[in-house]
């Protein structure tokens, strides 16, 4: 019988027995005619609703289709950043869950998602930004979420190789939330996947939606590459490509799709501990486990669905990088790439149902979509089980444009491109 | 990416900025269902891969308005017109209807 659990005991049986009886994570399973609820989208989002769906609230008959391979697309491609560092109360308790869940996610999962609290620092380098910054601390703590402002002398003490004394951008000191950190994106993907499959899910690989099957106002199923799938609720986590699959269904959404680039340099020895973010460009870097510093900045600004950015971005993120930390300057960028993000007219996520019975919708997740994953599936998960939404989601409703209740964390309006 | 500003000739992007779809039209404020009509003008994109027009702004350069018709799945730019012209070929439509 192959090995299921994973725990050091397992790995010593394995380890005796030659690594032979090690199961496949997940099985590969061929589409049935029909089930109780579908889920486009094996991303990570897709998968934790999935996962939540059969465990939380016990329903079984459930697919994922996905149009590629599992950890294949946006899971894979972001910079794995964790936190819940938000200012407004429609975004607080919402990502304050999301990080409460992946404090238990391992446990949870049995897997490996190499969970690292090591810190979100946000640096500020004039007066104005740090009474901004202390009244999002302030917003985050009276909410019950860790915050901490740090002077300059306690940044010094945190991350000593930062240039302190540029002349136009001084670090006067930053907003740091300790649970804030990196998790593994990829392990997300997998850890999520292994595990709805083991509750039942049935995960469909290379399976692209061509179109909904409708009888009234009511969905009945998705066409897919590989056949008619019949469903009684269907759950969009396609973030990225969220505008392309509810055209099938007939919908015109609040987004637009954008790259952002992202990067990383060759392998050096333990360099920046925690996650540390540039306030008066957009620069946010860490350090990878294998010694790579993943960094990342602005979108590119202008609609795409390419999956790849164009230089004047890149310029702009490496400056931001040389103004903050120059001594990275001789560090080789091993790759760079882009992904697709939903970006929502106001920054916010969208999680709702929409205007045709039986399909729910999650996504315009911007660039923030991965911190979320398990507060976005756990939401998802209750909204479709429920038909009512979770607790925390209930301002991420579709039609809060329309109504002003738009959620805008950084105030700049319906321009997509700027949040 | 580089656009071909009809003014100025070919430049690089980091002279230009963005702002954003130029298909949709400012609806009519005193028609009866102004504010459905606002929330799509103002909210709602098509936003599916294929041509894109969008308005950009020569801000480093000669500081016209373009429309730019644009691949948004490849970047490949199809046409750049001045968006003044593209607003008066768009009254005088009107004006022939009206």
């Amino acid at each position: 019988m192959p090995t299921n659990r994973y725990s050091i005991f397992s790995v010593l049986r394995e380890t005796l027995r030659g690594h032979t009886g090690w199961g496949p994570a997940w099985r590969d399973a061929q589409p049935k005619s029909d089930y109780d609820i579908v889920i486009i989208g094996g991303g990570g989002h897709g998968l934790a609703t999935a996962y939540y769906l059969a465990k939380n609230f016990g329903l079984s008959r459930i697919a994922v289709v996905e149009k590629g391979w599992i950890g294949g697309g946006n899971v894979g491609r972001n910079t794995t950043i964790v936190r819940s560092n938000y200012m407004l109360p429609g975004n607080i308790p919402f990502y304050e869950q999301a990080l409460k869940l992946w404090e238990g996610l391992e446990q949870d999962i049995n897997y490996n998602a190499m969970v690292s609290q090591r810190g979100v620092l946000n640096l500020y380098h004039s007066d104005g930004q740090r009474d901004v910054f202390a009244r999002r601390g302030n917003a985050m703590r009276i909410h019950g979420v860790d915050a901490e402002l740090l002077d300059e002398q306690a940044v010094r003490k945190m991350v000593p190789f930062l240039n302190f004394d540029n002349a136009r951008f001084p670090v006067r000191g930053g907003l740091l939330q300790r649970r804030g950190g990196t998790v593994r994106h990829d392990a997300v993907a997998w850890g999520y996947a292994r595990a709805a499959d083991q509750h039942g899910v049935d995960i469909i690989q290379n399976c692209e939606v061509k179109g909904f099957r409708r009888e009234g106002g009511r969905v009945t199923g998705i066409e897919t590459s590989r056949g008619f799938i019949g469903a009684k609720k269907i759950g969009m986590a396609v973030a990225g490509n969220s505008s392309r699959v509810a055209a099938m269904a007939g919908l015109r959404l609040p987004i637009e799709s954008h790259v952002l680039q992202a990067f990383v340099t060759e392998s050096i020895k333990p360099f920046i501990d925690g996650v540390v973010t540039f306030g008066a460009g957009h620069f946010y870097i860490s350090q990878s486990d294998k010694g790579g510093l993943v960094f990342g900045g602005d979108l590119d600004g202008y609609n795409s669905y390419a999956q790849r950015g164009n230089l004047p971005v890149v310029e702009d993120v490496c400056e931001g990088g040389m103004a903050l930390m120059p001594r990275i300057g001789r560090v080789r960028l091993l790759r760079g790439w882009g992904g697709l993000m939903d970006m929502s007219m106001d920054g916010s996520p969208i999680i709702d149902r929409t205007p045709i019975d039986g399909l729910y919708f999650n996504g315009g997740w911007c660039y923030g979509g991965f911190k979320a994953t398990p507060a976005s599936g756990l939401c998802f998960a209750h909204l479709i089980a429920r038909d009512e939404p979770h607790p925390v989601a209930v301002p991420y409703r579709l039609d809060r444009f329309a109504t002003g209740h738009a959620i805008d964390e950084k105030g700049v309006g319906p321009h997509p491109n700027l949040h | 990416m580089r656009i071909n500003c009809p003014c100025c000739g070919e430049r690089g992007l980091d002279e230009f900025v963005y702002h954003g779809d130029a298909s949709v039209t400012r609806p009519d404020a005193l028609a009866p269902d102004a504010m459905n009509d606002f929330v799509k003008y103002v909210y709602e994109r098509t936003n599916t891969p294929g041509l894109h027009r969008e308005l950009w702004f020569h801000a480093a350069g000669c500081h016209a308005w373009l429309v730019v018709t644009r691949g948004i799945a490849t970047h490949a730019i199809t046409s750049v017109e001045l968006a003044r012209e593209v607003a008066r070929k768009r009254d005088l439509v009107t004006e022939e209807n009206a």
